[in-house]
């Protein structure tokens, strides 16, 4: 028995090993967790895309829940994102308020004319200093926020019709069941 | 000729310093830019996740310098910086992970695995020395194909 306990030890160790390369492969691991999700999402005041001279701040849209899906015309993964947005985006029954990040004006309108807009309301962030009190690092990043302002959940990278099913949806749930 | 070697030399000096330079920060004095170097060096970008925050060449690492740099101009220190990142993108941003609840195994991790071992190195090493002094006589004629040796 004791002669075979090196090898036991050997296969616990091929055991843990074995598990990272599943757990590596079972989540994406460039993504940095959101500290903010059950928080207030940060304050903000941005112009809206199409008229600067109006802007739109986190009071503005409290009340009901919203999704504030960030992206940009330079965006690869915006690209691939934005036809299942303009499929789904209606059904979902929420709000779509567009967060133009680090954009320029006119590009993202030139995006949004050639590919339609799937979006309720866009917002623009020029600079990308609003953007880091979100957390946000790259584009597409989607925050789904509640009509009390508190960031639910948060989606780095594309919207897929199945991280819509399995994620978004019930979090949209959850938001309906509390709401009087 | 020695002197002109020399000359070049400082020369080459003076272009890998303006090289280093590539993000030029309106810093109050010499010490404020080595704490400004210091903090950045252990912050990550969050974009290209292998490199600091000093080195990198991403935007977003641009912007944090940036945002650092303001924080720093209105007085707040090292570690109020961290924090304000920390609320903002985790504590992912930190290249030293502090010492909580979620990275208690990485800490003492190692430490267990030293203990364990410890433990059943000397578990082993008094079983042989009970075995050695009970069977005193076996041992020396059946030692050279007990098993037990490697």
């Amino acid at each position: 028995m004791s002669r075979l306990l090196p090898f036991f030890a050997f296969l616990a160790l091929v055991a843990l090993f074995g598990f990272g390369i599943w757990w590596n492969t079972q989540h994406d691991q460039r993504e940095v967790p959101s500290p903010l999700i059950g928080r207030a999402a940060p304050e903000f005041r941005l112009p809206v895309l199409d008229d600067p001279s109006r802007t739109v701040a986190k009071a503005d849209l409290l009340g009901k829940p919203y999704l504030l899906n960030v992206f940009g015309s330079w965006c690869f993964a915006c690209g691939e994102e934005h036809p299942v947005l303009m499929a789904q985006g209606k059904a979902l029954g929420v709000k779509l308020v567009g967060y133009n990040y680090k954009d320029e004006p006119a590009a993202a309108k030139g995006w949004l004319a050639e590919h339609g807009n799937p979006y309720d309301l866009v917002i623009a962030d020029v600079e990308g200093r609003t953007a880091i009190d979100f957390g946000v690092y790259g584009a597409p990043e989607t925050f789904l926020v509640d009509g009390k302002g508190v960031i639910r959940y948060k989606r780095i990278g594309p919207l897929t019709p199945d991280v819509i099913e399995r994620e978004l949806k019930p979090a949209l749930a959850a938001i309906a069941k509390e709401a009087p | 000729m020695m002197r002109r070697v020399m000359l070049l030399l400082v020369l080459l000096m003076a272009t890998t310093v303006a090289a280093q330079a590539i993000d030029p920060l309106p810093f109050k004095d010499h010490a404020q830019e080595v704490r400004f170097q210091h903090l950045t060096a252990q912050l990550r970008c969050l974009v290209c996740q292998n490199e600091n925050l000093n080195d990198s060449n991403a935007e977003l690492a641009r912007d944090l310098r940036h945002e650092v740099f303001d924080l720093m101009q209105q007085g707040k220190n090292d570690e109020e910086i961290k924090a304000w990142l920390v609320a903002r993108y985790s504590k992912f941003v930190l290249y030293d992970p502090p010492l909580d609840t979620g990275t208690a195994l990485l800490w003492f991790g190692p430490l267990l695995v030293l203990v364990l071992g410890g433990v059943a190195l000397v578990v082993q090493v008094r079983r042989r020395a009970r075995t050695a002094a009970t069977e005193p006589a076996n041992a020396v004629t059946e030692s050279n194909d007990s098993g037990e040796n490697w």
